[in-house]
């Protein structure tokens, strides 16, 4: 056995030297017009100007760089064969892995909590952390709900931000135009996106796969499109200020004035922050109850068709099962918690445009549920964390950032493929074969 | 009568897949279909569902016209398939599939159903919390087949169940598929590649080829047929790719 790993590992070194010098002709070919050359001013005159040593150590860079990243990869995959090994064989040990990841798993997400009910209090004067916070919060609810539609049911849905943005505007125009506050409008607003979700899946649900993310990635540019141009209804591009704040059960949150304030109210010298942290809390709480549905319909029937029909459909089908009902009621699931997630936007922002609910808003809210490991709601945490935070950190780096991102991005492929958390914990456990581990 | 086909014709596309083909199945019998690739066994338990919908004759089952109900309609019926490839879920635990199996059955039944899986399958109990998909492929067929069984079928059909099978799991399919019938009272209808065992086991069989039926008899006449003989139990050289 040594022996064989021994001559595998000495081929392996020319393999990588062969692929690093491969890669580095790339970088020479790249290098030379990007690198090499360069323009100066030279007394008014613009010259061309060669950097050729530069262009060296780019391409050396590049070669041991490359040659670096290749090694890690295979210790890596070595590494992981060897464990899937000794896992095949020793079925004892495989079970109490699961277990133990299923504990340890539990025991973060109650550390997440905990931090997150306690971050706004240690916190308290400073906005910013809150601020930031509140983001992941709100990305944890768009994730939670796109898990539903992808995570759990299967079907790849490129265009969520079209229901963020669609409850949003309703609150938006439901407060503006009506005068709604927060919490009646919520519900409501949380029913329109259910509506549009049902209108927009009937006739998209019958297709499969990549069909599917190209017509709900039509429709989320077809509600932009829409809201960009109707512009009596809903203002443009020029989107709608002054949406109002959410208040404390009728007490608002303002310098105190003839009604009674938060403040006032609870005699506390008024203070900004107060309305910051109220709004953490709101949106902390609608991601709890979110997560405490979407737990519980994971353990009922509907929950576990929703996880049979994405792995397999036509199996579905032969069991009895209505596969379009099934999937309209997650895609309407999905599309109500985007919506009621779009309301808390509009109320924390005071102000909504379509530059909000682009493209680029429905990929960074997928990136986040496959990031975070389909189905996982755990995962969805973590991966909001990070894809708001590396931004965040990056903003020191400038131009770099989005750099940082995509490097953040590809690493956490490449360590973790199925996403950072691919554990699925089992919706029932059997008296019989579960008691020993209650 | 259990399952009634009176001259059904069904098409892939434009391929014409089924050329009118009678076939029925008595209350309590065990039916084999065999016949070699692409002759159109498959297609015809496919039609079944109506996946492809029949293009001309009547599929009556249990007294009841199916030939247009929608898939899930049908399959809702006292009739269950193990469909070809197991297609069991495979990041659901075996105790998930089981489920599955039942949910569109009576939730009391449930305890009894799956006591009288572990009697069949005991091997599926011992991996109740197991992820279906790293069962081996015996035992996944036999889960495909405890979760067919779930919904108390009257008619159960099953299509190439011995494929890709070790001949160990083979046998012991077929064993439990006698004393389903035999014990239990299911009526089969079993579509198989695998001619030799199949019609040992079966009471009648049928022959399919190009789409039509060629021959039928019972399984143990149909055994000793030179032509099946030749065709499709000797490795037969004779006339049978289509």
């Amino acid at each position: 056995m040594p022996r064989l790993v021994s001559i595998s590992d000495a081929s392996g070194w020319t393999e990588r030297l062969k692929d690093a010098a491969g890669v580095a002709l790339i970088a020479l070919l790249l290098g030379i017009p990007m690198i090499g050359l360069t323009t100066a001013d030279q007394g008014g005159a613009l010259e061309v100007l060669t950097r050729w040593p530069l262009l060296g150590a780019f391409v050396a860079v590049v070669f041991c760089g490359r040659l670096l990243l290749r090694y890690l990869l295979d210790l890596l995959k070595r590494r992981r064969q060897t464990r899937e090994r000794q896992q095949g064989e020793v079925t004892a040990v495989t079970m109490k892995r699961v277990w133990l990841d299923g504990r340890v798993l539990s025991a973060i997400g109650w550390l997440v909590l905990g931090v997150a009910l306690v971050l706004p209090v240690v916190f308290s004067d400073n906005r910013y952390v809150v601020d930031i916070a509140t983001t992941v919060l709100i990305y944890v609810m768009l994730g939670w709900g796109l898990n539903v539609v992808v995570g759990l049911a299967g079907l790849l849905d490129m265009g969520h931000a079209a229901f963020y943005a669609v409850g949003a505007y309703a609150y938006a125009l439901l407060a503006t135009r009506f005068g709604w506050g927060f919490w009646e409008a919520l519900p409501v607003a949380g029913l329109i996106a259910t509506v549009f979700g049902l209108a927009i899946g009937w006739p998209s649900l019958r297709l499969r796969g990549d069909y599917l993310a190209i017509v709900t990635l039509g429709f989320g540019e077809i509600i932009r499109v829409v809201l960009v141009n109707w512009t009596d209804f809903s203002g443009g591009p020029n989107g709608i200020s002054q949406i109002p704040r959410p208040n404390f059960f009728g007490l608002p949150f303002s310098p105190s004035g003839d009604r009674p304030t938060f403040a006032s109210f609870f005699g506390l010298e008024f203070s900004p922050m107060h309305r910051i942290i109220f709004l953490y809390y709101v949106i902390l709480m609608l991601s709890l109850l979110t997560n405490a549905l979407v737990a519980r319909l994971r353990r009922l029937p509907i929950g576990r068709a929703w996880e049979a029909m994405r792995e397999d459909e036509i199996a579905c089908k032969a069991l009895g099962m209505d596969v379009t009902k099934i999937k309209l009621s997650a895609f309407a699931l999905g599309a109500m918690l985007g919506g009621v997630a779009g309301v808390f936007f509009a109320a924390r922002q005071g102000f909504i445009s379509p530059e909000s609910f682009t493209f680029n808003e429905s990929a960074i809210i997928l990136a986040i549920v496959v990031l975070g490991g389909m189905g996982s709601q755990l995962g969805v945490v973590l991966a909001s964390l990070v894809l708001v935070l590396i931004p965040e950190i990056g903003r020191d780096f400038s131009e770099y950032r989005m750099l940082l991102f995509g490097t953040a991005m590809i690493l956490i492929m490449i360590w973790r493929p199925a996403g950072i958390l691919s554990h699925r914990e089992p919706t029932l456990r059997h008296a019989a074969a579960g008691g020993e581990h209650a | 009568m259990m399952l009634q086909l009176t001259g059904v014709h069904a098409h892939y596309g434009h391929i014409h897949a089924l050329r009118g083909l009678d076939l029925s199945v008595q209350v309590g019998e065990v039916v084999t279909l065999i016949g070699a690739n692409g002759a159109g066994k498959s297609t015809l338990l496919m039609s079944l569902f109506g996946q492809p919908r029949v293009s001309a004759g009547s599929i009556v089952f249990d007294g009841e016209d199916i030939t247009r109900l929608p898939t899930h309609v049908i399959a809702r019926r006292d009739i269950s398939l193990v469909p070809e490839g197991r297609r069991i879920f495979p990041r659901m635990t075996v105790m998930e599939n089981l489920l599955m199996g039942a949910v569109m059955a009576d939730p009391d039944n449930l305890e009894v159903d799956l006591k009288r899986m572990y009697a069949l399958f005991p091997i599926l109990e011992e991996r109740l919390e197991q992820r279906a998909g790293t069962l081996s492929g015996g035992e996944q067929q036999m889960l495909a087949i405890a979760r067919a069984l779930m919904a108390r079928p009257k008619l159960l059909l099953l299509d190439e169940p011995s494929l890709g099978l070790a001949p160990l799991y083979i046998k012991k399919i077929f064993q439990t598929l006698r004393e389903l019938n035999q014990d239990h009272g299911v009526t089969i209808l079993l579509v198989e590649q695998n001619a030799h065992h199949a019609l040992r086991v079966a009471h009648r069989g049928y022959v399919l080829q190009h789409g039509q039926i060629v021959m039928t008899g019972s399984g143990r006449d149909l055994l000793a047929s030179a032509e099946v003989r030749a065709a499709y139990l000797e490795g037969g050289q004779g006339e049978k790719r289509s």
